[in-house]
C-alpha cells in the first residue's frame, strides 16, 4: 500500500472504533464490551501460532458469537473465580495499518502490549491483533478479532481477562 | 519445627486423613518426589499417534528430562534424552518434525533417531573414542498399553501392566468408545502453566467435592447437567485403583439417564455417523451400553488424566510450577464426534477455558494457602466412614469424598519410604 493511496479518514475512525474495544476491555466492562460484536462474531486466540487451522488444532480461545455470550455471561456470574478478584489490565494498541478494504468490510492490524495484574503476579502479554471491523451506520462492529500472542507456543499462565 | 531435608519416619507427615502442608512446597521434598516418583515409576510420555510414521519425532518430558520421542526406521519408539554426549549442548531445539538423524549445532556431532552416534566432524582427532559408548542417552524401560507410551528411569521394576494394574481397564473403557478401538492425538496442544505444586493438580482431577462450587458459573450460564454428578445426592462413585491411580465413576447416574452420549451432553440424533460406527463395531445392545456410560475420568499416577473427552499430561517445572498440557481425544476415523470433542475441549480447558481457569486459580491460591509456617496440616478424610469395596476389590466412596487423595497418598508414601 503506497502511503498516498492510504484512506486516512477510515483509518483514523477504525483506530477510534479499537481504542474503545481496548479500553472497555481494559476496565472489564463486558457487556459494554460485548455490544461491539456483529451477530456473525467470532474471537480467536490460537495456541501455538497463527498458521494452525482452528477448525482442526487447540485454541486457545475459538468463540463464535454465542461461546462469547457465555464467556461474557460466566465473566459476570460472580463466580468466575479466575477472575476474582478483579484482574486490572492496561494495554497500549499501536502501529495500526489498514490491511484490506472489501466492501463494507475493513481489516486492520495492529500491535498490543498488556500489563496485567492478577491476584497472584504481574504480568507483560504481547500480540499481533487482526480486526475485522463491518461498517454499520456510522460506525462499526466486530466481525473478527484475532489476538496472535508473540509466545502462544510457550506455556501460558491463567487469561481471564479480555484479551 | 524440623526441617524436611531428611524425613525418617513417613508416618510423621502422612497421615491417614490428611498430610503435613510443607510437603507441596518444600524443595528437599521435590528432589526426592523427582527421585523415588518421577525417576523410579512408570510415567506417561506421548501417544503413538503423535509420530505415526517412520523418522517422526515429538518433544515430551519425562520428570525435569527433556525427552526427544522418535519412531525409527525398525518401527520402534525411542525416548531419547535431549542432551548431547559430546560436551552437553542440547541437541534439538523443534518441538517436532520428520527426520531420520539429529545434528547438534556446536560441533556437527550427527545421532541417528534411535540414539546412535553416527558422524563426528573431523573424524581423524577420534581415535580413541568407542562410538558406541557415545550415543545418546536413553530412558531405559518403554512400554505402552493401548497406545499410550510410558517410560521409567528405573532399569528393573514391575512391569507397566503391573504397575497400571486395575487402571488399564480405563484405558480399556475409553478406547471402547472409540468405533475403531484406537485413539489419536492429533489436535496439538494447550500448554497452561500454574503457579502450584504437581500434587494440587493430580489431587484435584479426581476431586469430585470442588465442581459444584468452583464450577458454579458454568452451571449458571449454559445448560450443563455436571451439577448432578458431582453433588451429595450423586450416585457416582470415586474409586481407588490402588499403585495412585484413581477414578470418579460416574456411570451410575448415565445409568439411571439411560440415553446414549448423555455423558457427552449429546444424543444419539446429532451423531448418527458415530452411532452407526459404534454399532457396526460392537453390535446394538453393547455398543448402547458403552454409549450410555462414556468415557472415563480418571487419574493415572503421576501425570496422565483422562478427563472424559480430553487428556491432560502433568509435568513438574519446579516445587511451585507446574505445566498441564491438554489435547482433545479423537476417535480414529470418526469425524462427526472428533469435531466436537475439539469444541468441547476448546471451550472447557487451557488458559481461557471455562473450567480449567477457575481449577487453577485454586492450584495457586491453594498453593499460597500452604505456605503458612504454623505447624499446619490438610484434613482428607471427609467419607471415611462410609469407604468400602467394590466387586472387584476396589476402595470406593461417594464421589464427593476424600477418598481418591488418600489413595494417592498412601501411594505416594510407599514411594518416598521406599
Ligand atoms: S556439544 Fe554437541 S557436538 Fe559438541
Ligand atoms: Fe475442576
Amino acid at each position: 500500500m503506497s502511503l498516498a493511496n492510504i484512506n486516512y479518514s477510515l483509518l483514523r475512525e477504525a483506530e477510534q472504533f479499537l481504542f474503545v474495544e481496548a479500553r472497555l476491555a481494559d476496565e472489564n466492562r463486558y457487556e459494554d464490551w460485548e455490544s461491539l460484536w456483529a451477530d456473525d462474531g467470532v474471537y480467536w486466540v490460537p495456541a501455538e501460532n497463527a498458521e494452525i487451522d482452528p477448525e482442526k488444532e487447540m485454541s486457545i480461545i475459538y468463540d463464535n458469537r454465542s461461546r462469547i455470550s457465555v464467556r461474557i455471561r460466566q465473566f459476570l456470574s460472580g463466580k468466575r473465580y479466575a477472575a476474582d478478584p478483579e484482574i486490572k489490565v492496561r494495554r497500549v494498541v499501536s502501529n495500526f495499518e489498514l490491511l484490506e478494504e472489501d466492501g463494507d468490510e475493513v481489516l486492520v492490524g495492529c500491535n498490543a502490549i498488556y500489563f496485567v495484574s492478577t491476584e497472584s503476579d504481574d504480568e507483560v502479554w504481547g500480540s499481533r491483533n487482526e480486526f475485522r471491523l463491518r461498517q454499520v451506520g456510522d460506525g462499526f462492529e466486530l466481525a473478527r478479532k484475532n489476538v496472535f500472542l508473540v509466545n502462544a507456543h510457550k506455556a501460558l499462565p491463567n487469561l481471564a481477562f479480555l484479551i | 519445627m524440623n526441617d524436611l531435608s531428611s524425613i525418617e519416619n513417613w508416618d510423621d507427615h502422612i497421615f491417614s486423613d490428611g498430610v503435613d502442608g510443607r510437603l507441596y512446597n518444600d524443595q528437599h521434598v521435590f528432589e526426592q518426589e523427582l527421585k523415588k516418583i518421577w525417576y523410579t515409576t512408570w510415567v506417561y510420555v506421548g501417544h503413538e499417534s503423535e509420530i505415526p510414521n517412520t523418522n517422526d519425532f515429538v518433544m515430551k518430558s519425562l520428570g525435569l528430562e527433556p525427552i526427544i520421542m522418535t519412531r525409527s526406521k525398525d518401527g520402534n519408539v525411542n525416548l531419547l534424552i535431549n542432551t548431547c554426549t559430546h560436551r552437553g549442548n542440547k541437541l534439538c531445539s523443534k518441538s517436532k518434525g520428520n527426520q531420520g538423524s539429529f545434528t547438534c549445532p556446536y560441533h556437527s556431532w550427527t545421532f541417528k533417531n534411535d540414539g546412535k552416534l553416527m558422524g563426528q566432524a573431523y573424524p581423524d582427532g577420534f581415535k580413541n573414542a568407542d562410538k558406541s559408548a557415545l550415543g545418546l542417552k536413553r530412558v531405559p524401560r518403554i512400554a505402552s498399553y493401548g497406545g499410550f507410551i510410558f517410560g521409567s528411569f528405573a532399569e528393573e521394576g514391575p512391569t507397566l501392566e503391573e504397575y497400571l494394574g486395575g487402571a488399564t481397564e480405563l484405558i480399556d473403557r475409553l478406547l471402547a468408545n472409540s468405533p475403531s478401538g484406537e485413539i489419536e492425538v492429533t489436535t496439538g496442544y494447550l500448554k497452561h502453566k500454574v503457579r502450584g505444586n504437581w500434587k494440587l493438580l493430580v489431587e484435584n482431577e479426581t476431586d469430585g467435592y470442588h465442581p459444584g462450587f468452583v464450577h458454579a458459573s458454568v452451571f449458571m450460564v449454559s445448560n450443563s447437567r455436571i451439577n448432578e454428578l458431582y453433588g451429595d445426592k450423586s450416585s457416582s462413585l470415586s474409586r481407588d485403583y490402588g499403585n495412585g491411580h484413581t477414578e470418579i465413576d460416574l456411570r451410575p447416574e448415565f445409568r439411571k439417564r439411560g440415553e446414549e452420549l448423555s455423558w457427552f451432553g449429546t444424543n444419539k440424533e446429532r451423531l448418527p455417523d458415530y452411532v452407526e460406527q459404534m454399532k457396526a463395531a460392537h453390535g446394538d445392545e453393547k455398543a448402547r451400553e458403552i454409549m450410555i456410560d462414556g468415557t472415563p475420568h480418571a487419574m493415572i499416577f503421576p501425570n496422565l488424566f483422562i478427563a472424559e473427552i480430553q487428556m491432560f499430561v502433568i509435568e513438574p517445572i519446579s516445587v511451585s510450577e507446574t505445566v498441564q498440557h491438554v489435547t482433545a481425544i479423537q476417535f480414529k476415523g470418526s469425524p462427526d464426534i472428533n469435531r466436537r470433542l475439539r469444541q468441547q475441549t476448546m471451550g472447557s480447558v487451557g488458559p481461557a477455558g471455562f473450567l480449567l481457569a477457575d481449577d487453577s486459580v485454586m492450584y495457586e491460591r491453594t498453593h499460597q494457602g500452604l505456605q503458612t509456617k504454623t505447624g499446619y496440616r490438610t484434613y482428607t478424610g471427609r467419607g471415611n466412614h462410609r469407604e468400602r469395596l467394590d466387586e472387584d476389590g476396589y476402595l470406593v466412596g461417594d464421589s464427593t469424598d476424600d477418598l481418591p487423595s488418600r489413595g494417592i497418598w498412601k501411594h505416594y508414601k510407599s514411594l518416598m519410604e521406599a
